[in-house]
């Protein structure tokens, strides 16, 4: 996920990462992390080096200090997935049409991984 | 060959949704000429940032995950061949000479016949192959590609649904999937940037970043092969990385190229 922020709106942390801040913490799946209080500011803004630190998220400045990528979960079960129920991947179609992957629930669905290189 | 087998389900009264996600930075145009020749039927999505590796798990291609009617993953990233393809199965069956792979100099002027597929996707004529070539398609012709098998599994999950023996439950699908360390996560924000920077006409730019994710996370291949794709043509630097498929391929054997795939 990329930041021009270290401050980021919860929705927009949810839409990218699949992580939900909830008043129990940061919650996935059946997975919820306690957060400090400091992790959230007064207009409830998450401070991603907070919650960076609970996940075991990457948190990498690029060189010119004004963006940051925040890297995927590590530390709650030390594997890719960190639940079975699949992300709502949001991506465009080759037309540029946005799609949502949930926009197939009710189906059996193969997503295929390939490239042209 | 996806559209292939959607067809054959559908012929057996079954139906399983193929999204296909190119994991390209460089962009619907990168894609396009094979989506076209696939043929429409399928949703085709394009991965400039690879988000199939951070959401999924997915390190290399072709890779695939079976989502079920409730939206849960009941089989995680794994390598995916749905049936032989002509490409593979003609690179399996030429007569490259030379023996043993790595004998570069044996191979000088090895001919190209009887690889027409791959000429056509090279679009070059029947041209000798050059050296590096030869040891790449040699390597190929090792690597495990368990294509009937994956088949098989797909037809037993459409006609089997949740009862099939190959849906994972879903502690399984968890544990099975690939494994990731802050490492791997740090390499994941780094090949991020370095796509940022590549989408922004940064491309000097993303080097750094993408030679850490490769050093970081070297099991990836789809970081190592997307970056090498951009050296490898005219006007590309390949010195810029320090290793290449190649070399790679041969450390770790092509036998290993491919995990296999875990079946109950």
């Amino acid at each position: 996920m990329l930041l021009s922020s270290l401050l980021v709106d919860p929705v927009d942390l949810t839409v990218s990462t699949g992580w939900k801040v909830e008043p129990r913490g940061a919650c996935k799946g059946v997975h919820c992390v306690p957060l400090p209080p400091s992790a959230i500011d007064l207009a409830g803004r998450i401070d991603v080096r907070v919650l960076a630190e609970r996940l075991g998220m990457a948190l990498v400045e690029d060189l010119d200090g004004e963006l940051w990528a925040l890297g995927p979960e590590s530390a709650v079960t030390g594997r890719a997935l960190t639940t079975a129920e699949a992300p709502d991947l949001v991506l465009p179609t080759i037309d540029g049409e946005p799609f949502r992957l949930s926009e197939l629930r009710g189906s059996k669905v193969i997503i295929v991984s390939w490239a042209s290189w | 060959m996806w559209q292939e087998l959607r067809t054959e389900l559908q012929a057996r009264g079954t139906d399983i949704e193929i999204v296909t996600v190119a994991l390209d930075t460089a962009g619907a145009e990168a894609a396009r000429p094979f989506v076209e020749q696939a043929g429409g039927g399928n949703v085709a999505l394009i991965d400039e940032a690879h988000l199939m590796g951070a959401l999924f798990g997915v390190v290399n291609v072709p890779n695939a995950v079976w989502i079920d009617e409730r939206g849960m993953i009941v089989r995680p990233a794994e390598p995916a061949f749905p049936g032989r393809s002509p490409v593979i199965d003609e690179i399996r069956q030429a007569d490259l000479g030379g023996g043993a792979a790595g004998a570069d100099a044996e191979a000088e002027g090895s001919s190209s016949a009887g690889l027409s597929l791959m000429n056509q996707i090279r679009g070059v004529g029947a041209a000798p192959l050059p050296p590096a070539l030869v040891e790449q398609l040699r390597l190929t012709q090792q690597i495990v590609i368990e294509a009937e098998l994956y088949r098989e599994m797909i037809l037993d999950w459409a006609e089997h649904g949740a009862a099939s023996r190959f849906v994972l439950p879903a502690e399984e699908v968890v544990s099975r999937s690939n494994v990731r360390s802050l490492d791997q996560s740090r390499a994941a924000a780094h090949f991020e940037l370095g796509q940022h920077r590549h989408g922004h006409g940064d491309h000097p730019g993303a080097i750094g970043h993408w030679r850490e994710a490769h050093r970081l996370h070297p099991e990836n291949w789809t970081y190592k092969r997307q970056a090498w794709r951009f050296e490898a043509g005219p006007g590309g630097d390949p010195s810029l990385y320090d290793s290449n498929w190649t070399a790679d391929v041969r450390a770790i054997g092509p036998e290993n190229y491919y995990p296999r795939l875990e079946v109950r």
